[in-house]
């Protein structure tokens, strides 16, 4: 089977801000719903889409939504190195970033390493409303209190369309049975997602575009996770310096 | 043969003054009232979880972890005694010995304690020795630190044999005599694992390049915090055992060691103080001009939010870094004892404040273009908890003194300090 290295590009002048992939994510990966004493900072949300500000004020202020996940680093992947009992790699036939939650310790010694907080720790036991636990996806494992959980390109997506594969006895999985729920789900297809070690993919072309940039990519992480946007404000955020349009906005 | 029913007074040493059982139960009162509440409040964290503390996704470790990082460098006195009086025979030092050992063993003990409840699955904890991850620090930290309080209780083990009844088991005495003759390769094993993991709990701080406050290039798989932490662990750890020797002198207000001694662990700790601010100047300036700029990260981001200005790490070298070290290294100031003991406390605060900045700092300070500067205040379950570990360390050392030979200078005389 040839080597796969899964990524996207997320085009940002497209992202409505909307929520839906959030949704679909929380849907497909059996995130329980928020507890009532869940904070912005205490909640699960492997994809967040965070709402940033160019800093400035009045009619000059601009914005953008930030889709934020994890960014499968693949260079000296921060999160991997870390862990003290071997529950993060870097699966070598996909490049996804993997978190085995259990045997996770929650030392949460993984999200003090990793730079984009896209790491999320199970502060309080999961819990659904009455009825609500028919609507869990049987094929994702849910997490218990205590452990690290983060994106993983929507993992059971990944099985299934290589257990498709396998009936059709090929080790080559359809591109098209192979989509991440937050990718499928957003309405202007803001996310362009594939395999970024085929040259002839759309996403492997969209992320050389000279639009397309990568967060913090001065850290030599390699992420996965591109971005594009025309503006270069937005352009600008990749190696920004740290908590700049926050200090801008608090003056 | 001993036994529960023999009086109070038999189990104390003989020849030593101690004062009577309804008052030591009365003074140690409140210390067990602390640590019942710190015991409640781990309990509430055991059983509903981590969501009782104010630790979140972005700041994932605490007050928890720095006091861990901060007692176990305290706590270094232990095997660093070890290392001078079994391996580089000062014989002068033995009379603070015992006290090290004890010392050491609340400080490991109190945080391993610690670290179960700051994890999120504690039953998992066995997980580490059998899926580890070589490549991790944290494993090596938890390999050695495991290994070490092994050791640590066995070094207790002939101290808590001394005790005046338990020497009256001759099985016991033949065990203590036999045991005796280890203790030498223990503070030689114990030197190695705790050399090794004072390195790695600054290696997990060095490694983390994604958080450029911490990030370090070194020698080798070890960034340079790993030699820095072993460095500052070394020397205070002497301080800290200087500090405590003369608290509990003035507690009991008896000379319990000579002043030679404390002058012999102020000037080693001096010493290695002073190695320890030039090494940190050095990799200061390495990391300010070199490791921080070829990440992309300006030197002055890293101070450019209050009250985490250039201040800290001023105060970190220079007040209680160079200061302590001119302090207990001065012939004038190191002959004094109250000198000895203020330089000896700033090298202490040192401590607690280089851990403090490498895990709250680290944390706080944002790494995006659009990230906050966060803070944290811990929740009272936290501080609770903590409370507790520092109750059992009271109780444990007053038991210790009360009823086992720490301070062999004692039984030979007793005498008031007000009377000297």
């Amino acid at each position: 089977m040839k080597t796969r290295r899964y990524g996207m590009v997320i085009d940002l002048d497209r992202c409505t801000g909307c929520g839906g992939c959030m949704v679909a994510c929380a849907a497909e990966n059996n995130v329980p719903p928020s507890s009532p004493r869940a904070t912005v900072r205490t909640g699960l949300t492997p994809m967040r889409v965070q709402p940033v500000s160019n800093g400035a004020a009045g009619a000059a202020r601009r914005e953008v939504f930030m889709p934020l996940m994890c960014m499968q680093c693949e260079h000296e992947t921060p999160c991997v190195s870390v862990c003290p009992q071997q529950a993060v790699e870097v699966d070598k036939a996909t490049g996804i970033v993997t978190q085995m939650p259990q045997r996770c310790l929650g030392c949460r010694y993984c999200m003090t390493a990793c730079p984009y907080h896209a790491r999320y720790f199970n502060w309080q036991d999961p819990e659904w409303p009455a009825g609500m636990e028919h609507s869990l996806n049987p094929g994702v494992a849910t997490r218990m209190r205590g452990v690290v959980e983060k994106c993983n390109l929507c993992h059971a997506r990944l099985h299934s369309a290589e257990d498709k594969a396998a009936a059709r006895k090929t080790s080559e999985i359809d591109p098209g049975d192979y989509v991440p729920a937050c990718v499928a789900s957003c309405p202007t297809n803001a996310i362009l997602f594939g395999d970024l070690a085929d040259p002839g993919s759309a996403v492997a072309q969209a992320a050389k575009s000279p639009q397309s940039f990568r967060l913090l990519e001065k850290l030599g992480t390699e992420p996965k996770v591109h971005y594009r946007s025309n503006r270069p404000w937005v352009r600008a955020l990749a190696d920004g310096r740290p908590g700049a349009t926050q200090e801008v906005q608090r003056g | 043969m001993a036994s529960v029913a023999v009086p109070d007074r038999q189990w104390i040493a003989r020849g030593v003054e101690r004062t009577s059982a309804s008052r030591f139960a009365t003074l140690l009162a409140p210390w067990f009232l602390l640590l019942a509440f710190g015991l409640y409040s781990a309990y509430l964290c055991l059983r509903y979880g981590l969501n009782q503390t104010n630790m979140d996704n972005r700041f994932p470790f605490g007050l928890w972890i720095f006091l861990d990082l901060a007692i176990i460098a305290l706590g270094a006195g232990a095997f660093f005694t070890g290392f001078l009086v079994y391996i580089l025979k000062m014989k002068e030092l033995k009379p603070v010995l015992n006290t090290a050992v004890v010392v050491g063993f609340i400080c490991y003990s109190g945080a391993v304690g610690i670290l179960g409840i700051d994890v999120g699955q504690p039953l998992r904890s066995w997980f580490t020795f059998w899926h580890p991850n070589t490549h991790s620090m944290l494993t090596e930290v938890c390999f050695c630190i495991t290994c070490y309080l092994v050791v640590l209780l066995l070094e207790y083990i002939p101290v808590l044999l001394r005790n005046r009844q338990l020497r009256r088991v001759p099985s016991f005495l033949i065990f203590e005599h036999r045991f005796h003759m280890l203790v030498p390769v223990l503070a030689g094993v114990g030197t190695l694992l705790s050399f090794f993991h004072q390195g790695s709990l600054g290696g997990l701080y060095g490694v983390l390049r994604g958080r450029p406050f911490a990030f370090r290039e070194g020698f080798a798989i070890w960034p340079s915090t790993f030699f820095l932490f072993i460095l500052s662990a070394i020397a205070a750890g002497p301080s800290f055992l200087l500090l405590i020797s003369s608290l509990v002198e003035k507690i009991t207000a008896r000379r319990l060691v000579d002043t030679a001694v404390l002058r012999r662990l102020g000037f080693i700790s001096g010493i290695l103080t002073a190695v320890y601010v030039v090494a940190k100047s050095v990799d200061t300036l390495e990391w300010l001009n070199v490791t921080s700029p070829a990440l992309g990260f300006a030197p002055w981001e890293h101070y450019a939010y209050k009250p985490f200005g250039t201040w800290l790490m001023l105060a970190e070298i220079v007040l209680f870094g160079l200061v302590p070290a001119g302090m207990l290294l001065h012939p004038k100031t190191a002959s004094r004892r109250g000198w000895l003991i203020a330089g000896a406390g700033l090298v202490c605060c040192g401590i607690l404040l280089n851990r403090f900045t490498m895990t709250i700092q680290t944390l706080a300070l944002p790494t995006l273009a659009f990230d906050e500067f966060l803070s944290y205040v811990p929740s009272w379950q936290e501080v609770a908890s903590f409370g507790a570990v520092i109750a059992y360390g009271v109780i444990v050392y007053s038991v210790s003194y009360r009823y086992l030979p720490l301070f062999p200078r004692e039984k030979k005389e007793v005498n008031h300090v007000s009377g000297r």
